[in-house]
Order: C-alpha cells, then structure tokens, then sequence
C-alpha cells in the first residue's frame, strides 16, 4: 500500500502524444510548459530578489552611518557617490527601486507566478495551463518589463525616485528632481508592461481553475494553495487594471500637457499651465491597486504555507471551509480598505471613518487564519522540515506585523505615526517577510517536484534560523524608532538633533540587516548546488496527499504520462483513522486524493 | 541596552551554529536510508522543536529589553488638547495587541516544540469545530469594535475644524524644501491666494486686490499662543509635502491645487515642555551624544556640533525631493502677550507690498 500514491511510470507509454520532440529553446527558453515557465519566474525572481536586497543594504548602510563615505557605495554607485558619499537622489532612488522591485517582481511575479504556474496544472489535474502560448507570453513580457526596470538604473539623470507609490506632482515633474524625468518614463513603461504581463497570467489561472479541474476535483476538495491562487488571480484583473489605468493618465500629464493629477504649481519660477488636476485623485487610483497589492502578495503565500502546515502537521488543516471564508472575506475587503493609505492626505474626514471601519474588518478573517494555523499545529505529528519552519515563521511574522495594524489601520491613531519608520516596520514584516517566508516555504517544499532533487535540510535550518533572528532583530526595534516620530524616506536623520538618540539603534537594525541579507547566500548555494548536485528525490518526499506527487518522477509535458488520476477525497486526509482508530491506509497516515474512499471510511468534515 | 542586544543575539547565534553542527554530525551517521536522507527525522524534529521553544523565550526577552530601554524613544506627554485622549487610546491598543502577540506567539510555537514529530506519534484528525471558529471570530469582532467606536469619536472630534470657539487661523505654506507661515492678521482671515500671484515679494502668492489679505502676515517661523483653538490651512506651491507636527500629534498632507486643514489647541509652551524631566533627561542625554560626536569631530579637523536645545518642530513626512530630510520649521507656543508681542514686531502684506514699490 505504500506504493498507492504513485499513480504509474510505466503504464501507458502509448499516451505519450502530449511529449513532443523539443529543441533547446522551445524546451528552455520559450517553453509553454507550465513547470518551465515558473522555473522561469522563480529565478528571475530570486535574481531581482537579490538586487532588491541588496538596494536595501546599501539604505542601511546609509542610515547607519549618514553622508559618510563608504567603498561600497564608491564601488557599486560610481558617480551617484562622489569621493563615496550617496547622493540623496540616489538614496530616494533606492528607496523607490528597492520597493517597486521587491513588491512586483519578487513578491508578485516571483511569488504568485512561480506557484501558481507550477501548482494550478499539478494541483487540479491538468496536463498545463488553459493557453500555454499565453502563459509564456506572460513571463517574456514580465522578462521584458524587469529588463526595462533595471535598465532605468543607468540612465544620466537617475532612476525613479519618487518613492514606489510614484506620487504626482513630484513623480510627473523633471524640474522637481532628476529621477522624474526619463528615468520615471521609463518606471512606467516597465510597470505598464508588468501589468499586461500580470494580466494575461491571471485570466490564465482563473480560466484553469475553472475549466481544467479533474474529475472528482469540486471547488472544495481543491487545495487551499489552489484556492489562494485562484482568489489572489481574480483581485489582481480587478485591481491592476485601475494602476494601468493611473499610469497612463500620469503618462498623459508628464508627456501631453493634460492636467489629471496637477494644479496650480509654482516650480524653479515658473508658473504651470496645469490647472484643476488633483494629486489626491492619483493617491485614490494607486491605493485601489496598491492596497488589494498588499494581498497579492499575502494570499499565495498563505496558500502555500496552509499546504505546508497541513502536511508537515500530519493533520487537517483546521477549518478548511473557514479558510476559505477568509480568503474570500479578504480578497473583497482588500478592494475596499485602501483608503487607510490615505487618512491625512486630505480627503474628506468622514471617509476616513468608512476607511476605518472596513480596514479594522479586515483583521477578522485575518485573526481567524492565523488562530486556524496555531489548531492545525496543535496534537499534530509535526515534521520540521526546512518549509515547516518557514510556514511557522510566517505565521508568526503575520503575527506580529498583523498586529500593529490595528494601529496604523485606526485614522485616529494613524495620524501621528503615518509615514514614520512604524509603518516600514510593519508593512516589512507582515507583507515583505511574512510572503518572503512564504516563498522560500514553497522552495524548500516543491524543489524535489521541480527539480528531482532534495535540497539539503540543514542549510535549509540555518538558513531559517538565520533568517528568523535577523528579520525580527531588523523590524523589531524599529517600530520603537518609528514610535519617535522618525519619519521614512529621510536620507539621513542628523539634522533633528532631537534624533540623535536613535542613531546607535539605526546601526543596530543595519547590522541586522547586513547579517541577514548574507544569510541568504546560504541559500543561494543550497539551491543552485542542489539543482545539480542534489540528493535524487523520492516520488513524494513528504508524504503528501496532493496531486503533484502522482506524477512518477519524469518530468513531462502533459504531467501525467498515463491518464489523469481522478479524485475521490479531498486533499487534507491525513491521520484520518477508521472505526476501529486504525489509518484508514494501513501502515500510512495519509490518504492521496486519487485513492478511493476505502471501506467503512467516513467523507467527514469538510 | 544595545550592547545588552547584541551581546545577547550573539549568544542566540552561537547556540545556533553549535545546534547545526550537531545535526551536521548526526546527519554523517551511516545508517540512514537514502530515500528519507533530507527529510527530516525525529532528531531534527525534537532540535527544531527546541529551537521553536528557544526562539520565542529569546523572542520575549527581546519585546521586553526594547519596551525597556527604548522607552524614551516614545514621544512625550502630547502639548495638545486633543493629545491626551490620542494617547490613552495608543496606550490601550499597544496593551491589547502586546496581550495577543505574547499569546499567539507563545502559542505557536510552544506547540511546534510540544508536538514535534516522533516516529509511532499519532496526529489527531481535527479537522472542524464551529464553536472554536466562533468563539475565536466574536473576540476580535468585540475587540475591534471597542477600538474602532474609540477612535472614530476621537477622529470626529480631531477632524472638526469648526470655528465656534473662535479659532486662530493660520497657514502653513509648503515649498522645496521648506516651510512659510501666513497669519491672518486682525481680521482673522486669510486672504486669497495663488501661486500665479507669486511676484518679487509677494513669495506665497497671496492675492494683492484682496483687502483680506492686506493684514496678512509672512513669517519663516510658526508662533502659537497657548490654549487657543488653531486652525492651520495648508497649501504648497510645488509637490506633495505633509506637515508632522508629533508633539502635537498632528499631521497633514500638503497638497497643491487644494487647501487641506487640521485644527487643534497647543496647550503647553514651550517653556513648559522644555523643563519637563522627561525633556531635560532626554535633552541631556543628546548632549551627552553630541559631546562625544564633536570630540571626534574636532580630533579629524571639522567643527564641532552645536548643542542641542528642546523646540517644537514641524518636518516634512512625505517624499518630496532631494533635501525632503531636511525640510523643517520651528513651532514656538508661548502665552498669549508674547505672542502679541511677536507678531507686532512681524510686517503686513500691505507693508511688504509698499516696500517693493519703492
């Protein structure tokens, strides 16, 4: 019987039609495999990873030792560091870059792309996406829009640097600082090509989850990873579309003389033409994607840390069917909430109100998750795997930065630590960090899927317990530096005396900083080193109920090189006892979900 | 306290290195299968449980040490009227939150060590409980619902910028990379303005066929009497700026194309602030800070630091180009009779206007 769970290798070599004979660049470069393709997005997202993380340790380095020199800066910023002291143009450079890169090209197209690619087709029984073409249409032109973003580091007068949020006028006026010019051009080009990428990804996933489930596989025996894809796919055609929308109309003010987002401005003595545009108008439009962004970037990695739990557990996870109540209950609520953003920029107090109201709203299906999580790990058989450890880091980071929500998300209380280090705090830990474990979760998990080999488990610890102490040695104290009014975005804090103090905790969180950005080299190594030199992989490593591990270990196109296995359970069957309280399998506590339901076993409880 | 930090995350790390090295030995030994070899067994289990207990014990030790040596770094007692109940409200929602994050916290990862994998250990099959899903869906419903009634009072009462109690009207006027007041003069109102009026003197553009705006009053430095009900008007000329005013806990966007506003009454002076111990202690240990920062300084040739004497100050809290760090202005609160004093010594519009002209 512990064979059960390899549906076959060998029967039905005579269905191979879906094998074609590929060359090197249909099986590698334009592939329209969906296994290729998220191979594709998850190193091109680790890639902008690693530019991103280093952007944020050149600001730290910056912070903790403000307008000194220093060789990296020299080395790696030419004349942005002249006799290597940064510029403070490059610093909001940095600033902008580093967030722009680590919310849509790691968090978003690193995170989102690579599992849903890889575990939508896998998870529900298909053989690949709805339109291969599409898919790989998708991933060139998110390809093309990291080229172009990258790109704009070089250009003469500097790359965006009006922060990730691009706000007009500062973001639609070359005159109000060099970044705005054709290195911001250049932003929103890249970002308009992310977004048609994001675009045509998302209806692919939506499209796939409807339409390509097996048979036997109802919406609710899909895997709680299929359903946070799925949910996360539908708010982004909802949301991207709006930022398009922005950027284009931010296109017209710089370029077309319209006046969308500018009014009666005075700059280097001159009088604009512009007149009865609104800043605050473009804050609404950016808000409506940038918050449901927020979510983009959580929902999957949720998902991935819900399968996780559950099968490291050897359990259920603990209420499936509220689970998904919560991602749908925060899916629509994330449309809703991003006036929260937004509390002081002007607007009408009384939407401040309503703001307030559904923000705080949405911390309840986020309460629920995060209890669920701590019951899944409760009487569990808990096997700490390398992706076990990040799914109970997320929790806790979820936690943690969750919690100081309920802070910012108060209007009252927001107006005083708005736009402080509070927020960088929170936003790092309860999105950056907590979706970054989640995605490292999801690699130490599906590498054997994806490359049949094991990456190696203690490297993984370190890596975790590494990671784990410097996230929190980082972002821990710096909501203490926030709670002193500091605010972010400033080059350096030496002209407010009455900051002084907080200069010894600035050099604290960068060597945290520092020490855990190189922390990650340990995973860098395991990951490249394993591709080629791992471990082989067994069939189903973990021992998991979830499709992708009934694929035998060849790696095809089409997936399954006999017929698809059907579904008969749910994929949550582990532990699951009989009457008697033996396995419902004998001698394995778990239950694929192409295993029929065996005699005098109960459908219970979902 | 930082020495205390890093000391103590050093020995965390130390523990770490010497726990992997240990499980690098034990993975060495030969008798494991090579099937399971990086999946981990009950050896890793029970070390990564530990650690889960060691990390949230260090994690707690942590919260504590930063409640405790950082606990200067929070802003003083608000010198606003509004303040206090701001801060009561914070006080009672870091407590709240301080209370869940050492319970779930705790939660979490007690149980990764309590039930750490053990060959033959039987996981229990829970997978549902509606009353649990309840009960833990009511709590933070009543909670929340709590905070949020709290705070929306507070905001409606912050948020109302009426003029019943015959408010001070001020304006704060934004620009790269710095900060202008208009007083309103003894009309109490400000009169018109646009950057397109903005000519040689007239640097905020205010509207000269206004007699509003005749009284009006320009100055680089915000003076408030205390006590009385202040309405700030903001505008700015050029990009987004926000005016962050903490000691008041009072913050706005700058927004150019529209008036923006916020109204409160400053309730101690400067004076007052200055001489509290909190202030003098802080204060004093800035100096102490910036002592030793000249020393250096004087050692490598450069001038040494100013010291450092307590103002209000309002800074720029929103991205606003390149010196957007060093965008501030002083805010002075004194009595009423000195603040009369001070603007008498201030120029009206009219004035300025009459200057130019000659």
């Amino acid at each position: 019987m512990a064979q059960s769970i390899a549906v076959t290798a060998d029967q039905g070599h005579d269905e191979e039609h879906h094998h074609h004979k590929q060359t090197f660049v249909t099986k590698y470069i334009f592939s329209t495999d969906h296994k290729m393709i998220a191979k594709q997005y998850l190193i091109t997202g680790l890639i902008m990873g690693a530019i991103g993380i280093a952007m944020s340790v050149l600001m730290r380095l910056q912070l903790a030792n403000p307008g000194e020199p220093n060789m990296v800066f020299e080395a790696l910023l030419g004349k942005w560091a002249p006799d290597g002291v940064m510029d403070p143009n490059m610093y909001l450079a940095l600033v902008t870059i580093h967030g722009t890169i680590m919310v849509f090209f790691v968090l978003t197209a690193g995170l989102s792309g690579t599992f849903s690619n890889f575990l939508i087709p896998l998870q529900i029984g298909a053989r690949d996406m709805a339109s291969g073409f599409m898919n790989m249409v998708s991933y060139w032109l998110f390809f093309l829009s990291a080229a172009i973003m990258i790109g704009s580091l070089f250009v003469e007068l500097g790359p965006a640097a009006a922060g990730w949020t691009i706000y007009p006028p500062l973001s639609a006026l070359p005159e109000a600082m060099g970044g705005s010019g054709l290195g911001m051009t250049l932003w929103l080009v890249s970002m308009a090509i992310f977004i048609a990428s994001s675009l045509l990804g998302s209806l692919n996933y939506i499209v796939t989850v409807i339409n390509l489930r097996t048979k036997g596989m109802s919406m609710t025996r899909l895997p709680l990873t299929i359903w946070a894809f799925f949910v996360t796919a539908i708010i982004g055609v909802v949301s991207f579309p709006v930022l398009f929308a922005a950027a284009l109309l931010l296109i017209m003010d710089r370029s077309f003389g319209t006046s969308f987002f500018l009014s009666d401005i005075y700059i280097k003595g001159e009088v604009l033409a512009h007149q009865g545009g609104s800043p605050v108008l473009f804050e609404h439009l950016f808000w409506f994607l940038g918050h449901p962004e927020v979510y983009i970037v959580l929902l999957p990695a949720l998902g991935i840390t819900s399968e996780i739990i559950a099968t490291n557990s050897r359990k259920p996870i603990f209420g499936y069917r509220a689970m998904i109540a919560s991602i749908l209950a925060i899916a629509f609520l994330s449309t809703i909430v991003w006036g929260h953003h937004m509390f002081v920029s002007g607007m009408n107090p009384f939407l401040g109100s309503v703001f307030t109201f559904t923000t705080l709203l949405i911390a309840i299906p986020s309460a629920v998750k995060s209890f669920n999580y701590i019951t899944t790990l409760w009487k569990g058989n808990l096997q700490m795997n390398p992706g076990m450890l990040f799914s109970i880091g997320l929790v806790s980071t979820f936690i943690t930065g969750g919690l100081t929500g309920i802070i910012l998300g108060d209007s009252t209380l927001d107006i005083n630590v708005h736009d402080t280090y509070f927020v960088v705090a929170h936003f790092h830990l309860v999105m950056g960090i907590s979706a970054l474990y989640g995605l490292f979760a999801g690699v130490y998990h599906w590498f054997p899927k994806m490359f049949n080999r094991m990456m190696n488990k203690n490297l993984g610890y370190v890596h975790f317990w590494l990671t784990a102490i410097g996230a929190y040695g980082v972002f821990f104290p710096m909501h203490f530096v926030g709670m002193a009014g500091l605010p972010r975005r400033y080059y350096t804090n030496t002209n407010f005396p009455y900051f002084d103090d907080l200069a010894d905790t600035n050099k604290l969180i960068t060597y945290f900083a520092v020490a855990t950005a190189f922390a990650q080299l340990f995973f860098v190594y395991n990951f490249v080193k394993s591709i080629f030199f791992g471990k082989k992989a067994p069939a189903n490593p973990w021992k998991s109920n979830t499709l992708e591990w009934t694929t035998g270990d060849t790696h095809i196109h089409g997936n399954w090189a006999g017929p698809i296995p059907t579904v008969y359970r749910w994929p949550y069957d582990y532990s699951k006892v009989n009457e008697e309280g033996e396995y419902v399998i004998a001698g394995q506590d778990y239950a694929p979900q192409h295993i029929p339901m065996q005699d005098g076993e109960e459908e219970m409880n979902h | 306290m930082t020495a205390f930090l890093i000391i103590f995350i050093a020995a965390l790390f130390a523990i770490s290195v010497w726990q992997i090295s240990k499980i690098v030995n034990l993975g060495k030994s030969p008798e494991h299968d090579v099937e399971a070899a990086e999946v981990a067994n009950d050896s890793d289990n029970k070390r990564q449980g530990q650690m889960m207990l060691v990390f949230v014990i260090a994690m707690y030790i942590m919260m504590i040490a930063c409640f405790v040596g950082y606990q200067d770094y929070f802003l003083p007692d608000a010198a606003s009227a509004h303040g206090a109940d701001y801060d009561n409200l914070l006080l009672l929602t870091t407590v709240v939150i301080m209370v869940v994050q050492v319970l779930t916290q705790g939660l979490l990862h007690f149980f990764s060590y309590k039930y750490h994998g053990r060959k033959g250990q039987k996981a229990l099959f829970y997978a549902d409980n509606d009353r649990l899903e309840f009960i833990w869906t009511a709590i933070p419903v009543v909670v929340l619902a709590g905070l949020i009634l709290w705070g929306l009072f507070s905001w409606n009462d912050i948020m109302d910028a009426n003029t019943d109690d015959d408010p001070l009207i001020v304006e704060v006027y934004a620009y790269q990379f710095g900060w202008k007041v208009r007083y309103s003069g003894a009309d109490n109102t400000l009169g018109d303005a646009n950057v397109r009026f903005i000519e040689g003197q007239n640097v905020i553009g205010i509207d000269p066929t206004d007699k509003d705006g005749m009284d009006d009053k320009v100055g680089s430095e915000l003076h408030l009497p205390v006590n009385r009900p202040v309405i700030f008007k903001f505008r700015s000329q050029d990009v987004l700026h926000s005016a962050y005013m903490p000691h008041f806990r009072a913050q706005m966007n700058v927004v150019p194309g529209m008036v923006t506003q916020f109204k409160f009454t400053p309730s101690v002076t400067s004076e007052d602030y200055k001489s509290t111990e909190f202030m003098t202690e802080k204060v004093r240990k800035i100096n102490e800070i910036r002592r030793q920062k000249s020393k250096e300084l004087v050692a490598e040739g450069d001038v040494a630091l100013d010291p450092y004497e307590f103002e209000y100050y309002l800074l720029c809290n929103k991205i606003c180009g390149a010196s957007h760090y060093n965008m501030q202005m002083k805010i002075v609160v004194e009595s009423e009779e000195d603040y009369n004093e001070w603007l008498e010594t201030q120029q009206t519009f009219e004035k300025t206007l009459a200057n130019a002209e000659n």
